[in-house]
This record gives C-alpha cells, sequence and structure tokens, in this order.
C-alpha cells in the first residue's frame, strides 16, 4: 500500500503551487485557480487522514464534501464579481484595480 | 441521533433558527415588496433579529452541548450572540437612510445581511472545526457580496474584489490547517483534540503546524499584522454602512473562532504560540497606530484604528495558556470586544452622516467647524474617539484596562508597555479629528436622518454610561469564561 507519507508529500505540493499562484500571478481568474488547488489539496488531505488515522470515524470524508459544497458556493461568488467587474474595466487583472492604494 | 434528540438540539440554538429561517423567508417576501417600499424590509430584517434577541436574553444562563457535541450553548456563545444580533439591528438601522441617499436600496441587502449575521452566531456555538468552517464561510460570502453591493461604483466592486481574494485565500489556509489538526488528533472536534493530547496520541509536529495555519487564517479574517494589507482598501471601497457592520461583526466573530479554538483545544500548545501571538500584538498595535497617522481619509484612518484594535484584543490572549488566567483572558477579551462595538458603531454612524454621494465628505477637511453647525454630531463623534484612545470614564479605557490587567496577570510587563505607548501614539490621530470639528472654521454637510441620530446619540450615551457603570458588564463577561 502507498505510504500515507506519499499523500501528504503530494497534497503539500498542490497547496504550495495554488499558494504561488495566488501570490505571484495577476489575472484574478488565475488566482481563483489558485485557490481553489488550495482547497483541493485540502480534500487530498482529509480523505488520506481519513483512511489511515481513523477510518471508522466517518467525519473525514464528510468534511471533504463540505469543503466542495463551499468551495463552489464560493466561486459562484467570484464569477459574478469578475464579470462585473470586467463589464466596466475590459480587464480583471489585479494590477489594473488599484483604483484605492493596494 | 433520534427525533427527541435532534428537537432538544434545534431549541438549543433556536436564536439561530429563527435568523436563517427568517432570512429565507425574507428572501421571498421581498419579491412582493415595490422598489418605492424597501424600507418594509429594513423594518423585517430587525423585527427577525429582535425576535432572535429577545429569545437569547430570555435564556442567558442556558447552557447545552448538542448535535454529537458539535455546538456548544454556554456563557460565551450567548454572550457573543448578543453583541451579534445587536450590531445587526444597529447595523439596519445604519443601512436604512444611507442606502436610499446613494441610490442603493435593494432588498437582498438586507437578506445577505441576515444571513451573515447567523453565519457569525453559529461561529460563536460550533465547538468543532468542520462548524468552525461552515460558518466562516457562512459569514464570508455574503459579505463579499455587502462589500460589492454599490456596483457599478468602482472603488465597491474594487473592494469587494479584494476581500473575496484575500478572504477566501485565508479560507484556504484555515482549512489545510484544520486538515492538518484532523490528521494530528483523528478529531476534529475541540474536547476530542484535547483528549489525544493529553492521551498522547497526537502528532504534535502535525498539530503545531495546523495550529499555526489557523492561526495565520484567521489573523486575516480579523486583520492581524502582516495579515492586514487587504483592510484599508476593502473599508474604504466598500459602502460604510456595511464597513461599519464589518468592522465590528466580522472582527467579533474571528476572534470569537480565535477564542474558543485556542483556549479550549491549544492550551498545551501554548508554549509554541505564546511568543508567537506575543509578536503579532505587538507588530499590529504599533503599525496600526503608526501608519494611521497619515491617514486623511477618515475611513481608511478607522481602518487602521480598526487593525490597531485587533492587536488590543490580542493582547488579552497572549497569556492564554496559563489555566489561572485564561478565564481572565476570555473576560476581557469580550469587555474589549463590546466596547469596541460600541465606539466604533458610534463612530461610523457619524461618518455615515456626514457622507455625500460620489465618496465626498469623507477626508478629514470636511469635518472642520462640524461642532457649530452640527453639535450633537460633533459631540458623538468626540465620545467616540476619546473612547478609543482609552480615556475614562468611557467603556474604551476600561475595556484597555482589563487587557492590559490581564497581561500582567499572566507576566507580560513588556508588551503592556508597547500597548500603552502605541495608546498614546493614537491620541495623536484621533484627537486630531476632534480638533477639527472644534478648533476649525468650515462648511460641513450632514444629513439629518432620525434613526442614524439615535444609533449615534445611543450608542454614546452608552460608552459614557456603561463606561461609569461598568460592574454588571464586566461581571456578565467573566461568567462566560470556556471551561
Amino acid at each position: 500500500m502507498i505510504p500515507l507519507s506519499w499523500y501528504l508529500i503530494f497534497a503539500a505540493a498542490l497547496f504550495s503551487i495554488g499558494l504561488f499562484a495566488v501570490l505571484a500571478r495577476r489575472n484574478a481568474i488565475v488566482i481563483l485557480m489558485g485557490i481553489e488547488l488550495m482547497l483541493n489539496a485540502v480534500n487530498i488531505n482529509l480523505v488520506a487522514f481519513w483512511r489511515y488515522v481513523n477510518p471508522e470515524l466517518i467525519a473525514g470524508q464528510v468534511f471533504a464534501v463540505m469543503v466542495f459544497a463551499v468551495a463552489a458556493a464560493e466561486v459562484a461568488v467570484a464569477l459574478a464579481i469578475f464579470i462585473s467587474i470586467y463589464r466596466r474595466r475590459r480587464s480583471v487583472s489585479a494590477d489594473e484595480i488599484d483604483l484605492m492604494k493596494w | 441521533m433520534n427525533l427527541s434528540n435532534a428537537s432538544a438540539s434545534l431549541n438549543a440554538i433556536l436564536p439561530l433558527v429563527v435568523v436563517i429561517l427568517w432570512a429565507c423567508a425574507l428572501l421571498l417576501v421581498d419579491l412582493f415588496i415595490t422598489k418605492e417600499r424597501k424600507g418594509l424590509t429594513a423594518l423585517l430584517a430587525a423585527i427577525g433579529m429582535l425576535a432572535s434577541l429577545i429569545i437569547t436574553l430570555a435564556r442567558l444562563d442556558l447552557e447545552a452541548v448538542v448535535f454529537n457535541g458539535m455546538v456548544t450553548v454556554d456563557g460565551f456563545s450567548n454572550f457573543l450572540t448578543v453583541l451579534f444580533l445587536g450590531s445587526g439591528i444597529v447595523a439596519v438601522a445604519l443601512s436604512y437612510d444611507y442606502l436610499k441617499r446613494m441610490g442603493l436600496e435593494k432588498g437582498e441587502y438586507y437578506v445577505l445581511l441576515l444571513f451573515t449575521v447567523s453565519g457569525m452566531m453559529l461561529m460563536a456555538v460550533a465547538s468543532d472545526l468542520i462548524v468552525v468552517f461552515l460558518a466562516l464561510e457562512l459569514l464570508s460570502i455574503p459579505l463579499y457580496v455587502l462589500a460589492g453591493i454599490a456596483t457599478p461604483r468602482l472603488d465597491s466592486e474594487e473592494s469587494s474584489l479584494k476581500y473575496f481574494l484575500l478572504g477566501s485565500f485565508s479560507t484556504g489556509i484555515v482549512v489545510y490547517g484544520i486538515a492538518l489538526v484532523f490528521g494530528a488528533t483523528g478529531t476534529t472536534s475541540l474536547a476530542g483534540i484535547v483528549d489525544a493530547i493529553t492521551a498522547g496520541s497526537a502528532g504534535m509536529g502535525l498539530l503545531v503546524a495546523g495550529a499555526a495555519m489557523l492561526l495565520i487564517g484567521l489573523g486575516f479574517k480579523v486583520a492581524l499584522v502582516p495579515f492586514h494589507m487587504w483592510t484599508p482598501d476593502v473599508y474604504q471601497g466598500a459602502p460604510s454602512s456595511v464597513t461599519a457592520f464589518m468592522a465590528i461583526g466580522a472582527k467579533a466573530a474571528g476572534f470569537a473562532a480565535i477564542l474558543r479554538i485556542f483556549i479550549q483545544a491549544f492550551p498545551a500548545l501554548s508554549v509554541d504560540l505564546t511568543p508567537v501571538l506575543w509578536v503579532l500584538a505587538a507588530l499590529t498595535m504599533i503599525l496600526g497606530n503608526v501608519v494611521a497617522i497619515a491617514q486623511r481619509n477618515i475611513k481608511r484612518l478607522l481602518a487602521y484604528s480598526s487593525i490597531a484594535n485587533a492587536g488590543y484584543i490580542l493582547l488579552a490572549l497572549v497569556p492564554y495558556g496559563q489555566s489561572d488566567v485564561a478565564a481572565d483572558s476570555v473576560a476581557s477579551a469580550l469587555f474589549y470586544l463590546l466596547a469596541y462595538a460600541f465606539t466604533s458603531f458610534t463612530a461610523w454612524s457619524v461618518v455615515i452622516a456626514l457622507e455625500q454621494v460620489e465618496g465626498k465628505g469623507l477626508e478629514l477637511e470636511d469635518y472642520a467647524g462640524l461642532s457649530r453647525r452640527y453639535p450633537i454630531l460633533a459631540l458623538t463623534m468626540t465620545v467616540a474617539m476619546l473612547s478609543f484612545t482609552g480615556v475614562p470614564p468611557t467603556l474604551g479605557f476600561l475595556g484597555k484596562f482589563y487587557v492590559f490587567r490581564t497581561l500582567l496577570e499572566g507576566g507580560f510587563p513588556g508588551l503592556a508597555v508597547i500597548g500603552v505607548v502605541t495608546s498614546l501614539i493614537s491620541a495623536y490621530y484621533y484627537l486630531r479629528v476632534v480638533v477639527y470639528m472644534y478648533m476649525r472654521e468650515g462648511e460641513p454637510q450632514a444629513i439629518r436622518d432620525p434613526w442614524l441620530y439615535i444609533a449615534a446619540t445611543a450608542s454614546a450615551i452608552c460608552l459614557v454610561v456603561l463606561g461609569i457603570f461598568s460592574q454588571p458588564l464586566f461581571a456578565w463577561a467573566s461568567q462566560a469564561m470556556l471551561h
């Protein structure tokens, strides 16, 4: 069987890629994708921990389901905000949205 | 869980159920309210929260652990529920005329407000990390929308975007931390985490990493330095009535989560976490107060002031690991939150009274001469500024006093000195507002809306009167200690 640490390393790598996208990229859509990667890394962690640490307790799986349900709600709100900004500025680049001091 | 159990559980969180059901019903009812009569939606939203507040006040002694230990109703949650519902009702009073003036009258505004309040109330009772996560999202997602509700105003949209990006980023960090804690202890319930630590079955490395990520993520929510950079922009761009509510409710909810998680589940980690909290609190107080001096826009000034206040609240938490001080930690943090809520609402209602369309009336110069044309507004703003500074006999002074006392009990005199010195620095920019109002010539413009005036003067009077007779209030906060 694949050891738990492999899953954790994979999830940590995925989380770091997402973190990089949020911190280094300028397009709001890419930042959103980075956030989604971070949440997916969380899900991998949760399911792996559930399977290896405490398989009798269903909480880990339920939590993973809740995380992606909530992530979907977040995306819905995010895209609404992006579209409303894009309509007026023709851009969703975080660099150009600088009406106020960042 | 059988049926009688379920009804007992629902009964324990009845105030929360009322607010959520009311919000869903209001969403439908609002469809039948014409555009000219949106004031009715505001009234209905306030009635819903008032009903919930009455239920909460009628059973302040209620203590129950329900939903298989996922929800705990106790003194702590009752105190905070009253605070959240109170701020929700005041927020409606502040919004009503403001939205009409700015042309923002939309029924969904009040519905979103109700959903946010319900998220905060859920946060107050959450005793399982899954519920903490749900509550965090339930309160954040409607707030993202509320920040941008003044669309097509560009600054409001920008504020909404920034709040969303940083907010969901911090949520990602919070859930990653929760996942690590779950991996370390095999459970998400706060009581279970304590059991795992005492039994020695917890992986301490993972646990500390998870706790640190929780602190970072929640630090974003309550705007601790260095996780504060979104705050001034979001507070400035969002409609003022939303900002007022955000500054109080969202901060209090974030601290509710921090207090409950750290004091209940992580006292064993205080060796590692107390130095981190020390540094965070010191940085937050110093940077918040020093940068506020340079601000000319009143909304940005109050934003930096809210950052600085987050530092003072965090002070109470620094000695949280010492079991004999923990009760005082909770009591003084809750008392400070209450003082902060009253002070902020006073200040923000004056800001809302002076704001004109197109974001005018928000510079310090616009406050020049306020005392002559609008003496009541000037007086309430002065009381708020004195309370922020921490001048007796206001509530703000007592808040700081109790926090510093907790800190000295815990044995951190150095940090208390930093707190006092930064308070002195803050006097410069708070009192500058008073100087502008009383000593400069100007022609300020303010509106005369009865609800706004009632909110402003009532909270200003509370600041002074409760400041003088604060004993019962502090006794109430002391009862809220977490077991």
